[in-house]
């Protein structure tokens, strides 16, 4: 592990080293902070709902834009190479790239706890779902980051990788609200696989096992995914 | 030190390495030679744990690659083709970023990276992003990269493709310095640089190796021929001819007229016997001037394009 913080390292700083942490966190503030404001005063209630609301739509636009490069980049420079050739397992590269990923999410949270502060001033707000939909933006960031690292990893391409990581993101976010086109016997698996659901879960302050469960097993999915594509490259 | 068994490596259906067998000493300097797409790069790759080997074994010391290869990882070091590495870092942040992974201790870091920036010649650029230097110190941060753990072998593959002959000079310097203590393979197809710098080559064509040994002995017995080089003054084609075709282990003799008066001979003779005495004494017993006599060996060029135009 001490090998994949190093990794962990070097990728945290290059994101900030680079345009892309800058661009990708003013986006996500201008976006959050407009839809989440604009109805704010109508509805005349202190709680942060709306903007949790909206998080997992974001993140699915957001997350993949972050993990894009993670490998894609490396696999057209040719720095790949570098990696694998250095003394360190599969394991530890995967670690280290999904942590920096995780801790940029965390980054890019940072700011919006301006939202519960300012809305704690204007009214009585109930901390319990903010502590809850933060823990759950944290893991649903988690989730979202291991697909986009495992999409990464499959091509040179990051518009690809990025294409390809939003579509599963925003289909795994939709997925619960398409159910009424369903047949009957496959609503509760396909409900089950739904991250918004899961979400939606903790943001209101449950925290429940299976939702947590379900946020670790795709983020297990996604990286195991990562560490078959690499061995299959070997 | 290095003990490679039937190794082979298939891409799909190409067969890009096939099955090589060859042992590294320690302390040589290895020159891998081939033709482009010879499989030099592969079996490097294998080597340095990039790609895993179809078949057969490569053995590092006591440790095997499919079981011990973080072991084997921290014993090389290696210098990929055409220095890939990571354009928006400086080459301080990357340097320091190699020492890490490789874990070198805290203290001792800063000492290493002045010692390679000296030895590399990189103080000017440690705080330019690598993505801006140009390609002679794009190779140079790599070699150092290489270099940074002070690994006991060290991997280069192309090390001076792309540079400028002053920049191959002082790579050449560079490995020369370091190569007194450490086990070094170079790829090249640059022939005259393995002549330079290697101890030992090895010839690769279609993923086989097609000649093996000190670039003396591959040039003797891949030739069977030498050349010998005469400049003779007042001297007519045709007695030279007569004197010198009757002398035993001559095998063709031609002639170039230079400037005036000077007649250029040019022998092809067997190796198998030294007969510069016999021509010296022939010429000594004529009233021809000698200006110039000197042997020349089969140069590599010719059998390098010998033993990979076969087949």
């Amino acid at each position: 592990m001490r090998k994949a913080s190093h990794i962990f390292k070097k990728e945290f700083k290059s994101y900030f080293v680079s345009p892309i942490a800058y661009i990708v966190i003013s986006i996500f503030l201008l976006v959050t902070g407009w839809f989440f404001f604009t109805p704010f005063f109508l509805f005349n209630q202190a709680n942060l709902r709306n903007f949790f609301a909206l998080l997992p739509v974001v993140f699915s636009f957001v997350v993949p834009a972050v993990t894009m490069r993670l490998f894609s980049e490396e696999l057209s420079v040719g720095s790949y190479e570098v990696l694998l050739t250095m003394p360190v397992t599969i394991f530890d590269i995967v670690m280290g790239k999904f942590l920096a990923s995780v801790v940029f999410m965390v980054a890019m949270l940072m700011p919006t706890l301006a939202y519960p502060i300012t809305v704690s001033l204007l009214g009585q707000l109930d901390w319990g779902p903010v502590v809850g939909g933060y823990m759950g933006a944290v893991l649903l960031g988690g989730a979202f980051s291991a697909i986009g690292l495992f999409v990464s990893s499959l091509t040179r391409n990051q518009i690809i990788a990025f294409i390809a990581g939003m579509a599963i993101c925003f289909g795994l976010t939709l997925i619960d609200k398409m159910l009424f086109f369903l047949p009957q016997s496959l609503l509760g698996i396909l409900g089950y696989l739904g991250a918004d659901y899961h979400f939606q879960n903790i943001s209101k302050g449950i925290v429940d096992s299976r939702d947590i469960l379900y946020f670790l097993s795709v983020c297990f999915v996604g990286l195991y995914g990562t560490h078959l594509a690499m061995q299959e490259k070997r | 030190m290095i003990h490679v068994e039937n190794l082979t490596k298939y891409f799909n259906d190409l067969c890009a390495v096939d099955q090589i067998t060859f042992d590294i000493q320690k302390g040589e300097i290895l020159g891998l030679l081939g033709p482009n797409g010879a499989g030099k790069t592969t079996f490097l790759r294998m080597l340095t744990g990039y790609l895993a080997p179809t078949l057969g074994t490569i053995r590092v010391k006591d440790y095997i690659i499919d079981e011990h290869l973080l072991e084997i990882k921290k014993l090389l070091g290696y210098l990929p083709e055409s220095a890939p590495l990571y354009h928006d870092m400086l080459a301080y942040d990357y340097l320091n970023y190699i020492a890490d992974v490789r874990e070198l201790r805290s203290e001792q870091k800063l000492s290493r990276i002045r010692r390679l920036a000296d030895l590399c010649g990189l103080n000017e650029v440690m705080h330019q992003p690598i993505g801006e230097l140009s390609k002679g110190y794009k190779q140079r941060v790599g070699l150092a990269h290489a270099m940074m753990s002070d690994p006991e072998i060290l991997v280069l593959d192309e090390p001076t493709s792309g540079l400028d002959p002053n920049q191959i000079v002082e790579i050449r310097e560079i490995i020369k310095k370091i190569g007194k203590k450490k086990t070094i393979i170079i790829s090249t197809h640059i022939l005259s640089e393995a002549e330079a710098a290697c101890d030992r080559i090895i010839i690769i064509n279609r993923g086989r190796i097609v000649a093996d040994g000190s670039t003396e002995a591959i040039k003797q017995t891949a030739s069977g021929e030498y050349l010998v080089n005469i400049s003779l003054q007042s001297a007519d084609s045709k007695s030279v001819e007569r004197e010198l075709s009757s002398i035993e282990g001559v095998v063709d003799i031609g002639f170039s007229n230079g400037e005036e008066n000077i007649l250029g001979v040019r022998l092809t003779c067997k190796s198998s016997a030294d007969i510069r005495g016999e021509i010296y004494r022939r010429i000594k017993q004529t009233d021809w001037i000698l200006l110039e006599f000197h042997q020349e060996r089969r140069s590599l060029e010719n059998i390098f394009r010998r033993l990979t135009q076969e087949n």
